[in-house]
């Protein structure tokens, strides 16, 4: 895939971004240090690091949730203050509301912003889309896992997001389940052109779905690289390409993390 | 008939089979004869108790102009016997068409036969012979006997009950939920109000009659006012209680869908809360049900309880009876219908579905 890449296309820019979280006593964790990433308009980017690297604080931050200690992120010229609909969430556990359907999980943000009634049909062709036909009055219990993080996505997509991020969505789910719902994201960003974040610790999964895969380092949290997916879709996980990215990308996160590790050859 | 029961066979058959899958045993059509019969034959012993065993105690039997029929209180037993015979053998026949139900309706054969039996030593304890101490304690035929004396005053009485608890339990719930809502949302309110909430909340609500009863213009207001305080408390202090334990990221979803305050409080905290609010409704109903029957008793000019003390002045302990009765069976009714509400709001929760 070749790509131009120029500034005008850059639709989120993250500029010496500093996240430190202190306890009670003097202990300080430096969660994110010196950030300083673009993503582009339309591209499928994944943040991959091993636990404790930052990774989620980075997408709280970019969602809003948090704010940065110092720097900046600026979504289309426009300063990040709070959460707000344009940039839509995808929780690791999913966070449907218990108490509603999944027709309603999925119309909580149109209600949210006072739009339902004109939008009725939207909720109907999401449905089809995510494939619950017939599940629309199920409450959360009642349905699978994997269910459950369709209706996720598809409640974070009806509000039209210029970013949809993605937190370890598939973390929970059996690998069935996690290649199906890895194809609907990739069906999603085809139809929809959304921006997708994809916080992940699942190589395969990063290197299936990104055009460009960022990999972060713990204590502190930075990034070490970023590397350009080339492959075209569909991609194929045993294919001899994949494989090499996959070894150079694990080659690179097992060199990034900071602390000695003893090795063994086996 | 047998249309029907054809159709219902194939369900028969996979409810069964579930039931074999789980281990639990289904009720063979012979039992359940079994179990019919045990559940009337006890109510049939009473019947035939109070028709075959000889009055041979001094009791006076009146008979009452009832429509245009003649009553005694023997009759009326009977007639209200006959009645639970009757609408057991519609639910037991009823109850053979579903496993469930039928397994229901065995288990709790014994005890409906115990009751029968029950109500015929009772009746020949307390009536024929006059071997309990009286007038304490009478037969169950002779405590009817306040239905046919003075029914229209007992409902009117019942209706009293009904229009002040309706009264006083549905504005202890609004306020109640209102104040909790406030109290679990600003942690201001909830600084200045929740000590003096946990404080008054000890109290129990008949302590403030003597105030009620000269703050308020008339004495129905001032008891709704007693049911309004004691349900109120309750229903705040879970209420708030279940806002508060809203985890943080039900608010951060609803956030980032573009929700705002109103939003937050009333689609996310207080559905998460919606549990909790019920446990309070349902605490509070038991204190209602107290403190009505207590304000009742201490000046209304009407109410079950009133009927109760009016009842207690003449030694006419049948009345007080009666009286007790219609409030089993009234506040029997008032909770089924709040466990109902209940499980329909709350259906949302694991567990509460039946499969």
């Amino acid at each position: 895939m070749s790509r131009n890449l120029s500034a005008a296309d850059i639709i989120l820019r993250i500029e010496n971004v500093n996240r430190t979280y202190y306890d009670n006593s003097d202990n300080h964790v430096e969660a994110l240090s010196n950030i300083n990433l673009n993503v582009y308009r339309g591209e499928f980017l994944s943040i991959i690091g091993s636990s404790g690297c930052g990774k989620t604080t980075l997408l709280r931050l970019i969602a809003g949730l948090d704010k940065p200690e110092s720097g900046s992120l600026i979504l289309d010229g426009e300063q990040i203050t709070g959460p707000d609909p344009e940039r839509g969430y995808v929780f690791q556990h999913g966070g449907l509301f218990q108490w509603l359907t999944v027709e309603k999980n999925i119309a909580t943000g149109l209600k949210a912003r006072h739009v339902y009634r004109e939008n009725k049909e939207k909720v109907k062709n999401f449905i089809e889309l995510i494939g619950l036909n017939g599940f629309e009055k199920a409450f959360p219990h009642q349905i699978s896992g994997g269910m459950a993080q369709r209706v996720a996505i598809a409640r974070a997509l009806i509000n039209n997001p210029k970013l949809l991020l993605l937190d370890e969505p598939m973390g929970a789910l059996d690998s069935f389940t996690r290649a199906d719902i890895q194809d609907k994201l990739l069906q999603l960003h085809r139809e929809n052109n959304t921006t997708m974040i994809l916080v992940t610790h699942d190589v395969d999964e990063a290197i299936y779905l990104s055009d460009r895969v960022v990999i972060m380092t713990p204590r502190p949290g930075k990034i070490s690289e970023i590397m350009e997916i080339g492959l075209s879709h569909p991609r194929h996980r045993g294919g001899s390409e994949f494989l090499s990215i996959r070894r150079s990308i694990l080659e690179k996160l097992q060199l990034a993390s900071a602390m000695p590790q003893p090795e063994y050859n086996i | 008939m047998r249309n029907l029961v054809k159709s219902y066979l194939p369900a028969i058959a996979t409810i069964k089979a579930k039931q074999e899958y789980r281990g639990e045993k289904i009720a063979s059509g012979w039992e359940w004869t079994v179990k019919l019969i045990f559940t009337l034959s006890g109510f049939i012993a009473a019947i035939a108790a109070n028709i075959f065993v000889k009055q041979i105690a001094d009791v006076e039997i009146k008979s009452y102009n009832v429509g245009a029929f003649l009553l005694t209180f023997n009759d009326l037993y009977r007639l209200v016997l006959l009645a639970i015979i009757l609408l057991y053998a519609a639910i037991g026949i009823f109850s053979y068409f579903d496993p469930g139900r039928r397994a229901k309706f065995i288990s709790r054969a014994p005890f409906r036969l115990a009751v029968g039996i029950g109500l015929a030593v009772w009746d020949i304890l307390g009536t024929k012979l006059l071997l309990l101490p009286q007038p304490f304690f009478p037969g169950p035929a002779k405590i009817l006997e306040a239905f046919l004396i003075e029914s229209g005053f007992i409902y009117e009485n019942m209706l009293y009950s009904l229009r002040l608890f309706f009264v006083g339990f549905t504005l202890g719930v609004i306020f109640g939920i209102g104040t909790g809502i406030l109290i679990g949302w600003f942690p201001k309110v909830y600084y200045w109000v929740y000590p003096v909430l946990k404080l008054t909340g000890v109290i129990p609500a008949v302590a403030w009659m003597p105030f009620a009863l000269t703050l308020f213009p008339t004495p129905f207001s001032a008891a709704a006012f007693l049911i309004v305080i004691c349900a109120w408390f309750s229903i705040a202090a879970l209420t708030a209680q279940g806002i508060q334990s809203t985890p943080k990221w039900q608010f951060e979803v609803a956030k980032t869908l573009g929700a705002k305050t109103p939003y937050l409080v009333f689609r996310v905290a207080v559905p998460h809360a919606m549990p909790q609010i019920f446990t309070g409704i349902s605490n509070a109903n038991g204190f209602a049900f107290t403190t009505l029957v207590m304000a009742e008793m201490m000046g209304q000019p009407g109410g079950l309880g009133y009927y109760i003390n009016l009842s207690k002045v003449w030694s006419a302990y049948y009345k007080v009876y009666a009286s007790i009765l219609v409030m089993a069976v009234l506040f029997s009714i008032i909770m089924k219908i709040i466990a109902f509400i209940r499980a329909y709001m709350l259906r949302w929760q694991k567990g509460w579905v039946k499969e």
